[in-house]
């Protein structure tokens, strides 16, 4: 059980809304995924419709919402977003995201902390979207962040964990959760994620945008699932010699 | 230093033949590796290229859908006026053509936007002919706070501005701006551009540098196909964009690629652009640029509209008019140019859904950031 700002989640696997081709295979998608967390975008909201065709059922659904900031390239405005957030969908939790570079989305990091200070203190659950940076983890969580996101590639890019040796560092001090964001390209390097001891992670392209987003769901499902348990068991060190099973010199022990 | 001075040092004829020198070589290399790199473009661009269109189709459809999803925003036009101080012979609007001119009064600029709003549309292009002293920027600055309450994203296709007046109209609400080079061919420039000040080609290449100074969230280049060789055209103004994506990082961009149609007073294609060639040069873009967003207009049949949905595009319109007025009392003789086109916004909806592709209507808020 993954527990963020005293709220219990039974799946590791968070998912997105976007990318989707039609809302219902979105909610099929998202209901074979087992997700309990689900990002959407504010700035998709339309605040003079009723937005029911997308809300409901993901409400209906029992998920848990996780608005986000994608369109903020400030601080300021990614509070704002927040605010709004928070009036519209009546949740204080947020996922920060402020990327003022439209090409590869880089997370800003001087603006992303401004923000997630302000936010905290307001009493918002934050959870920044952020470059895989130790020590900007550190000071995230230091303000008061419920989680930290840190990327595993650029978003969208399906090329996986490219930066995992920082994200090893960031598993190994956190004393928050953390949910590798961005970059998961396949079931394959979610599981790696999760065996790397990683508390969750987010996946949405790599489903909404495969040729069947619903069997993709599962896939990712047991494949976090999977890395889960293999954390837990704990798995072998890796040694370029091999070990024999029956060692030879046993008979000196005896 | 604007593009201006950059576009000084490029060799257009020697960038011309590389285009027709390009080999099936050259296009291997590209499809290797296309993203951001102007020597692939211009490989991709190439008549070389022909044979190699399935794969780049392919390619771009897989690209489009990773980076954009199954999304597609939808937009119209809203024509504020045709009046126009310059001289065309490719444009309806231009100055010695003998039509009814008009610009919107606020009451008339409402019952537009009531007709849009009714048809769903969030995003909206406001278009006009290039008057500077009866639509200039004291027009558009009453007009854009009034559009701004009921749509969320607001464009303009107007004249080239100042880089203050841009400003003033970001502080209003204006969320992209949309300037089209017509012809990246000074000569071929020239020839189209025979009075009033869109004549003054340099003024015109260095607007988006004006425009991205000013802060606006998006930048739309475009040509004219038809004016001039569309290979060479369109490598220039990925030239132009490679420049303008370097130096203004935030910046948001969006390229146009309107065919020349037929229109009053108007003239014929020297260079014509087939559906192949339009195909290339959409799957070309996609694969020079992964996240660059490539708007479609209603100057094309339904038919080829429909198979090019899927294929790199990012952004159309449908049920455009394109006159002053032309939602509230239809009528085409003010007229830029025609539509081909002639689908409802809920037609258009029902295509993209069979094609398995997400309208989406609204994708910003620019009052909330």
């Amino acid at each position: 059980m993954l527990t963020i700002a005293g709220h219990q989640f039974e799946s590791r696997l968070f998912t997105g809304t976007g990318k989707f081709s039609h809302s219902k295979t979105m909610l099929a998608a998202i209901e074979a995924s087992q997700s309990q967390l689900v990002t959407l975008a504010m700035k998709r909201i339309d605040h003079n419709k009723d937005n029911d065709d997308l809300l409901s059922p993901l409400q209906a659904m029992g998920v848990k919402l996780l608005p986000n900031t994608a369109g903020a390239r400030t601080a300021k405005e990614a509070i704002f977003a927040a605010e709004l957030a928070n009036e519209m969908l009546g949740t204080k939790w947020i996922k920060l995201e402020i990327h003022p570079d439209p090409k590869y989305l880089m997370p800003d990091a001087i603006e992303t902390l401004k923000a997630a200070e302000v936010l905290c203190a307001r009493g918002f659950t934050v959870l920044p979207y952020v470059h895989a940076d130790p020590v900007l983890c550190y000071r995230l969580e230091e303000v008061g962040c419920a989680a930290v996101m840190p990327l595993g590639s650029p978003i969208g890019s399906n090329q996986g964990l490219a930066t995992e040796p920082f994200l090893e560092i960031i598993i190994e001090q956190a004393n928050v959760p953390v949910i590798v964001d961005a970059g998961i390209g396949a079931p394959s390097q979610a599981c790696k994620a999760m065996e790397m001891g990683a508390d969750a992670v987010l996946v949405n392209t790599a489903i909404a945008s495969s040729a069947a987003p619903i069997i993709m769901a599962e896939c990712f499902n047991t494949a976090v699932i999977s890395g889960r348990n293999a954390y837990l068991a704990g798995l072998g060190g890796v040694v370029k010699q091999a070990q024999h099973t029956s060692p030879l010199t046993q008979f000196l022990n005896v | 230093m604007s593009f201006v001075e950059q576009f000084k040092r490029l060799d257009l004829d020697d960038l011309s033949m590389r285009i027709y020198s390009c080999t099936s070589i050259d296009v291997e290399r590209a499809l290797q590796r296309p993203q951001g790199n102007i020597e692939s473009l211009i490989a991709l661009l190439s008549p070389a290229a022909k044979p190699y269109l399935e794969i780049m189709a392919q390619a771009s459809y897989k690209l489009t859908r990773q980076r954009f999803g199954a999304n597609l925003g939808l937009f119209l036009p809203l024509y504020l006026s045709n009046l126009c101080a310059n001289e065309c012979d490719y444009c309806g609007f231009s100055m010695s053509n003998k039509l009814k001119r008009k610009t919107l009064s606020e009451p008339e600029l409402l019952a537009e936007i009531n007709i849009i709003k009714q048809r769903g549309f969030d995003s909206i292009l406001l278009v006009s002919g290039e008057h500077e002293t009866k639509v200039g920027i004291e027009y558009f600055k009453k007009v854009i706070p009034i559009v701004k309450q009921h749509f969320s994203y607001v464009a303009l296709e107007v004249q080239p501005l100042e880089e203050q007046e841009y400003n003033t109209l970001v502080g209003l609400g204006l969320d992209a701006v949309m300037v089209y080079q017509e012809t990246y061919r000074p000569h071929t420039y020239a020839k189209h551009h025979t009075r009033g000040k869109k004549k003054d080609f340099n003024y015109r290449l260095s607007t988006p540098d004006r425009v991205a100074a000013a802060g606006v969230d998006k930048i739309g280049l475009g040509v004219l196909l038809g004016l001039d060789d569309w290979r060479v055209d369109a490598l220039l103004m990925g030239h132009h964009l490679a420049y303008l994506e370097k130096r203004y990082w935030r910046t948001r961009y969006s390229i146009s690629l309107p065919r020349l149609r037929p229109c009053t007073g108007g003239v014929t294609p020297k260079v014509e652009l087939t559906d192949d060639g339009l195909v290339q040069m959409i799957c070309a873009f996609r694969l020079y640029n992964p996240q660059l967003e490539i708007s479609l207009s209603t100057r094309e049949t339904p038919g080829f509209r429909n198979n090019l949905l899927p294929l790199g595009v990012t952004n159309i319109s449908a049920g455009s008019s394109t006159q002053p007025g032309g939602y509230q009392n239809p009528n085409t003789e003010l007229d830029q140019f025609e539509i081909s086109d002639e689908r409802s916004a809920d037609e258009m909806v029902i295509q993209m859904q069979k094609s398995g592709l997400n309208p989406v209507w609204k994708d910003w808020e620019s009052n909330w950031f």
